[in-house]
């Protein structure tokens, strides 16, 4: 019952998180505006040294306070690209944040916060442990997404985000009561147990119940069509580097969160919940790549997006088979990455008083700067699904784990929407080589080299994966238990 | 001795003869026994009040009516009833007259867990020191409702200031609390109190080790009652007479007991937490002095309640932003960190039920 | 009925009738103030299970703090109700669909709760719940106990994020330099020679 030195050692990396920006608070608050960067280099190393502490840690799969808290491979593997994702959105954010006089230490610091609750979110253990780190997490992206608070976009977009969220927790919350009620515990694992036993009993539909606010509220949390209204609206709102940070890290923790609580809780009802993912899966599909081809602004597009990708990513969880989770963690983090290079290129264009988040921005950007332009068609043309790159085998993955299970007719859909999606992708390629640039002046890249650089290893970061994707891919299989 | 007189004479007869009702019966009689000396405490309190800040403005007080003046606070009671109870046209009149009953109750209601002796309390309930900080934050509600419902602009601004002040007092309060019942090991309220005995008299009360909380609970408590020179709520120079503004007769009576009778609760709650109740002041082993007994309570509770006069006497009212200032960037923090403090002081056992 | 038996539905007569209320009251103040209410009555609810700390802790946290600075916005801002009340209707049905499905879910809980119905283990010990409830809290819950501690933290920040804004030209004191201030840094004593005799008219 009570707590052990042992469970300090598993939660290592978390609690030194939450000491370091709790340093990183005290020094923001002593430093002059000035020395800003200070707080951004000394987020920057907390994640790192985050990371460092994941890597290195050797120790065997267990559980620790009460159960509370899960140390396995799956977790360590959300984790690490967790991080690593995260120290991208740091680097991209700096100069951008700088010419918009929001570069302030509480971007870091809740950017750090939220780091924390996707660490726990994903480690959780039990019903609790899932909705506090989901709050954690949640709580700092709706104060993020009102960072730029004198916009009225920015704060109708926090606003939404809020009010729907809050609904979603209750959604969520009221589904965890359910199935608490149902069995009588929080703990994941005991849940498995007694939902597993209770096929056909009284339990089950009360089970069934509880799933369909659970799975609710993990599409609101996903953004998966039909709960999808927000997430346009706050990709759009919110400064681009705060979205490049709500885009990308927490759909790994989202994935995470759904895989804890389907298969890991769950996994007995399987046959419930799959059918509930694949209508989300179709609708998700249709809805995200339809309505990305009318969008003007590449933010609103790339919210769309976000929303068919969640499609493909709730395709390969709902076959419930551990090659069918693992190719959804692949897809998970692949998106991830290519997100935070979609935006990360957005945020590498604008400059102060130009947001560069129309597709019209980066007509002819290939006279302008080749290179530049070379980063964000890899990112697209990725995005798209298009061989060799890491998004493509990503689809793949997922496609060849449902055709495994038997889902053919869901392939099919998810094939005809994937060309459908092409589409908008290759249009930013075609006004980025063929159009004529609106300005003839050459695009000089800002001063800021780790930007430049971390965006150019982002990048290439998506043909390499894309060509060599056999280790992740394993790492990911054998996370998972899949052969 | 107190409780077992009372208990063979009236509780056992009246159970023996009624049963259930009886025991109704006890229970009346024994709130009664309560609420009847706060109401006449009260007036001699007021009494008392102008006694003291008469003669620290250098002038008589009240000397006329009755022996030294003392019948003077049952005159005005008699006026105020007397007159006439005036409600504003546009005022919300459900909620006005209420609002008194609604500041009054919870005043009372906390009396219900304050041990006069050992053994002798009206329920010894085992979370009493979280019922006595529940009914007092309840307070506040007459207050705000009596602002709120006389719809006159000096009313609802006292208002608002009472629940601003009321609610940022009561974290340091609580916090101050909490140092409390980690070093008693208890919530309940005869416990602290028997923490607090042992040979050192006084000094085995908690205002010792707690000293920076002992400060901040009392000053706090000043402030939960909206009295000098936290008044703001008040505020006669700016706001006329604050949220109490529009009520005249009965209704007024009613807050003014109410704000003497959470005064004379906050002297008591002060001497019991942190001056050790009913224990002596003495070492027990001088004998008759060393003795354990209500009238130590009453006495410390009169040197606080004594307290409260002399700041009103003798501070300046606070500014509304230094009240905030202070119960915010001073007592809270001041109150964390001795809570940390207080931890320690009972996990090294320097601190704690039965030691010195 | 014995009397406790008639407490609860005396208390659960008033929680029904007055949750109702919030929901249909034309005064925002009113309807905050039977929110109060309504807090009150599941409190004494609670009290009459024997769970005096939950009873306590909801009469401190909700009615004492929460409520207070809720009533406290609600009388500033003087919200017109009518345009929130507009979809009143038009939304019932909705609302009604919900509010029975959540009813069919929660009478279908109690009723697996009565079919496999086993007491709760009594405490050994003979603890107070104060006491359990505190062990549980560091014990098993020590964890979400602690990110708890955290979520509030981002609260914190969060809130001063969007709200503190240091505006210039705004005078304000330091009670510091107040106080340490000195006589002669106030008041400058000049020698004048006295007026000599008949100097003056």
């Amino acid at each position: 019952m009570s707590f052990s030195i042992q469970d300090l050692q598993l939660i290592l990396p978390e609690a030194f998180l939450l000491f370091a920006i709790c340093a990183v608070i005290a020094v923001d608050l002593v430093i002059k505006p000035a020395q800003r960067d200070a707080t951004h280099w000394l987020s920057i190393g907390v994640v790192v040294a985050t990371l460092l502490l994941v890597i290195i840690d050797r120790s065997a799969d267990a559980r620790g306070f009460s159960g509370m808290f899960v140390h396995d491979a799956v977790a360590r593997l959300l984790k690490v690209f967790i991080l690593l994702v995260t120290i991208a959105v740091f680097v991209y954010a700096r100069t951008y944040l700088k010419d918009r006089k929001l570069f302030v230490g509480e971007f870091h610091m809740l950017v750090l916060f939220a780091v924390l609750g996707m660490m726990l979110l994903v480690s959780a253990g039990s019903l609790v442990m899932i909705y506090v780190g989901l709050e954690l997490l949640t709580l700092s992206s709706y104060a993020l997404v009102a960072l730029n608070r004198d916009s009225p976009l920015s704060s109708e977009a926090a606003m939404k985000y809020f009010v729907l969220g809050a609904l979603a927790s209750g959604i969520l919350l009221y589904g965890m009561s359910m199935i608490y009620g149902a069995t009588g515990t929080l703990d994941l694992q005991k849940i498995h147990a007694v939902a597993s036993l209770a096929a056909g009993s009284s339990h089950q539909t009360l089970l069934a119940f509880g799933l369909v606010f659970l799975v609710a509220g993990i599409g609101f949390k996903f953004g998966a069509a039909p709960f999808h209204m927000w997430l346009p609206d706050v990709y759009q709102g919110s400064p681009t580097a705060v979205t490049t940070f709500i885009g990308s890290a927490p759909k790994i923790a989202a994935f995470g969160m759904a895989w804890r609580l389907l298969d890991g809780a769950l996994g007995g009802l399987h046959p419930h919940w799959g059918e509930m993912l694949a209508v989300l899966a179709v609708l998700s599909l249709a809805i995200g790549n339809v309505v990305a081809i009318a969008q003007t602004n590449l933010k609103r597009m790339l919210a769309y997006s976000t929303i068919s990708h969640v499609g493909f990513l709730l395709l390969g969880l709902a076959n419930g088979t551990p090659s069918g989770y693992a190719a959804a963690m692949f897809y998970a983090i692949a998106y991830a990455i290519m997100s935070a290079a979609a935006f990360g290129s957005i945020q590498l264009l604008a400059r102060a008083g130009f947001e560069a988040e129309e597709i019209d921005d980066f007509k002819g950007l290939n006279q302008r700067n080749p290179w530049y332009a070379f980063v964000v068609l890899l990112v697209m043309a990725s995005l798209a699904g298009i061989p060799p790159l890491f998004g493509f085998f990503a689809k793949l993955l997922v496609l060849k784990a449902a055709l495994d299970a038997g889902m053919l007719w869901l392939a099919i859909v998810a094939i005809v929407f994937a060309i459908v999606g092409a589409f908008y992708y290759l249009r930013v390629i075609k006004v980025m080589y063929f159009d004529p640039p609106e300005t003839k002046d050459t695009l000089a890249l800002p001063q800021d080299i780790p930007l430049r650089w971390v965006l150019s290893i982002n990048g290439a970061a998506l043909l390499f994966l894309g060509l060599f994707f056999g280790p992740l891919l394993s790492w990911c299989y054998r996370a998972m238990g899949a052969g | 001795m107190l409780s077992n007189f009372f208990h063979s004479w009236i509780h056992d007869p009246l159970i023996a003869h009624a049963g259930t009702f009886g025991l109704v019966v006890w229970l009346v009689l024994c709130i009664l026994a309560i609420a009847v000396p706060v109401i006449l405490t009260v007036a001699l309190y007021v009494w008392w009040e102008r006694k003291v800040l008469g003669w620290m403005h250098v002038r008589m007080g009240p000397n006329s009516v009755g022996p030294a003046g003392l019948a003077q606070t049952f005159a005005d009671v008699f006026k105020l009833l007397l007159k006439e109870y005036f409600m504003p046209q546009a005022a919300s009149k459900f909620l006005f007259v209420v609002a008194p009953l609604i500041a009054l109750v919870p005043a009372f209601a906390a009396w219900a867990v304050v041990p006069f002796d050992d053994k002798v309390v009206l329920a010894d309930v085992n979370a009493g020191l979280l019922y006595l900080l529940a009914m007092t934050s309840l307070g506040v509600y007459g207050i705000i409702l009596a602002g709120w419902s006389s719809n006159s602009k000096y009313a609802m601004l006292g208002a608002m200031r009472s629940a601003a002040q009321v609610v940022s007092y009561e974290i340091a309060m609580g916090m101050a609390l909490v140092g409390v019942l980690i070093c008693a090991g208890s919530l309940n309220l005869s416990d602290i109190v028997r923490a607090q005995g042992g040979n050192w008299g006084i000094f085995n009360g908690f205002w010792l080790p707690l000293f920076p909380l002992f400060l901040v609970y009392f000053i706090s408590g000043v402030a939960e009652t909206n009295r000098a020179p936290f008044d703001v709520a008040e505020g006669e120079s700016e706001i006329v007479a604050g949220f109490h503004v529009e009520y005249s007769g009965a209704p007024f009576a009613v807050f003014f007991l109410t704000e003497y009778a959470n005064m004379i609760l906050i002297s008591f709650l002060a001497s019991v937490l942190f001056l050790g109740g009913w224990n002596s002041i003495f070492p027990v082993s001088w004998g008759f002095l060393g003795a354990p007994g209500w009238w130590w309570l009453f006495v410390k509770a009169f040197f606080f309640a004594f307290f409260y006069l002399w700041f009103r006497a003798a501070f300046p009212r606070y500014r509304y932003d230094q009240i905030m200032r202070l119960g915010w960037k001073v007592f809270v923090p001041i109150t964390i960190v001795w809570v940390l403090v207080a931890g320690c002081l009972v996990y090294f056992d320097i601190v704690g039920p039965g030691k010195v | 009925m014995s009397f406790e038996l008639i407490l609860f539905y005396l208390f659960a007569t008033v929680l029904t009738v007055a949750a109702l209320g919030v929901i249909t009251v034309k005064n925002s103040v009113h309807a905050a103030l039977l929110l109060v209410l309504t807090f009150f009555t599941a409190a004494a609810l609670w009290l009459l299970l024997q769970a005096e700390f939950l009873a306590i802790a909801l009469v401190l946290v909700y009615v004492g703090a929460v409520m207070v600075l809720f009533l406290f916005v609600v009388m500033m801002l003087d919200i017109k109700v009518e345009p929130l009340r507009e979809g009143f209707v038009r939304y019932l049905p909705i609302g009604a669909i919900v509010a029975v499905v959540m009813l069919v879910e929660m009478l279908g809980l109690i009723g697996l709760k009565t079919m496999s119905a086993q007491a709760l283990p009594a405490d050994p010990a003979g603890a107070s719940n104060t006491a359990w409830l505190g062990k549980a809290l560091f014990t098993q819950f020590l964890l979400p106990f602690e990110v708890a501690a955290v979520i509030l933290t981002v609260a914190l920040i969060a809130a001063v994020m969007l709200t503190l804004r240091r505006r210039v030209g705004v005078k304000s004191q330091d009670p510091a330099k107040q106080v340490a201030v000195k006589a002669s840094e106030r008041v400058r004593i000049v020698k004048m020679e006295s007026a000599s005799k008949g100097g003056t008219p």
